[in-house]
């Protein structure tokens, strides 16, 4: 069963959030995910190729980026964050990460600004191999400082 | 970068170039720290015992992100990642470090693709991908698929 708790907040998003694509984090990123791509690490290089300065790898704000809101259980009061633990409550304790989908509309460069706005899509119940499974479906669109979408991220909490 | 791939080299059922990688107590540190996900099942045995999975798991979006590294690094710098998806369906655990630098002997993670599809929209040149993590014992654990627009020679 689905908690009224929880499925109260379907079709809810939270408020929108701001962030500034900083130029040390994306090397960060790039250095933990053993990226070389000189586009996220060479000025000049970066400077010469279509995009004109550095690039953030693709999904670079997907989850689950903490201050995103695409990481529902960092976020006390996110939409995501208490469906899981109204989920909790009704008896589903653990959660893991079950996939993600993205949509590339543009690329983002470093010092970029974004704008999200997470979304909780659905919950719904399945039985996998005998256990009872919760889905939270959670979608979040960023749009950047000329108000385009630069992409979408949809992304699956499984809830056991 | 290496040479560019362009739409008129690929065919259905081409290899994405494989990408092997191979996943590290430090290098899950390093993506805690970098991605902001300080979920301890990632990073404690206790906790991730208790949590169900025995001992720290590699993170999904880390897997994740090894696969737009190999669609990136396939694609070129002329190449457009449009889409990307996969699902984190088997755990898989971290090497640990042998020294500062070098992880012990263990599992090597290989992501990999082919192509599945490849048509023109609206004058661009697509190609669909079926894409994978797969682990040491060949199982996919991180089954996925991408779409890419690339370059063509016209």
């Amino acid at each position: 069963m689905i908690p009224e708790e929880a499925a109260k907040l379907v079709g809810k998003a939270d408020a929108p959030r701001v962030y500034e694509v900083e130029k040390g984090a994306i090397k960060r990123y790039a250095d933990a995910v053993d990226d070389r791509n000189p586009l996220y690490w060479d000025e000049e290089y970066a400077r010469n190729s279509r995009y004109g300065s550095i690039i953030a790898p693709p999904g670079f704000f997907g989850w689950p980026i903490r201050w995103t809101g695409a990481a529902p259980f960092f976020i006390p009061d996110s939409v995501g964050n208490l469906a899981l633990e109204a989920m909790s409550k009704a008896g589903y304790p653990y959660i893991l990460d079950g996939g993600a989908e993205f949509e590339f509309m543009l690329p983002v460069r470093a010092g970029d600004t974004l704008i999200s706005s997470s979304k909780l899509l659905d919950i719904y119940e399945r039985e996998s191999k005998g256990n009872k499974l919760a889905f939270c479906i959670l979608e979040n669109t960023f749009t950047n400082q000329n108000g385009a979408v630069a992409f979408k991220v949809r992304q699956t909490i499984i809830c056991r | 970068m290496a040479r560019q791939l362009y739409w008129e080299d690929v065919e259905v059922g081409s290899e994405v170039t494989p990408l092997p990688r191979v996943a590290t107590t430090q290098m899950l540190v390093k993506w805690a720290g970098a991605s902001g996900d300080f979920n301890p099942i990632h990073f404690e045995d206790t906790f991730a015992s208790k949590q169900g999975v025995d001992k720290p798991i590699v993170h999904g979006a880390l897997k994740r992100a090894w696969l737009v590294t190999l669609m990136t690094n396939w694609i070129g710098d002329n190449g457009t990642l449009k889409k990307l998806s996969c699902q984190y369906r088997g755990m898989d655990r971290p090497r640990v470090m042998k020294s500062l630098y070098e992880p012990e002997e263990g599992d090597t993670w290989w992501c990999k693709g082919k192509v599945t599809r490849k048509y023109v929209n609206d004058g661009e040149h697509y190609v669909d991908c079926e894409i994978w993590v797969e682990n040491a014992k060949g199982e996919k654990t991180t089954p996925g698929a991408a779409t890419a627009v690339l370059p063509s020679r016209g």
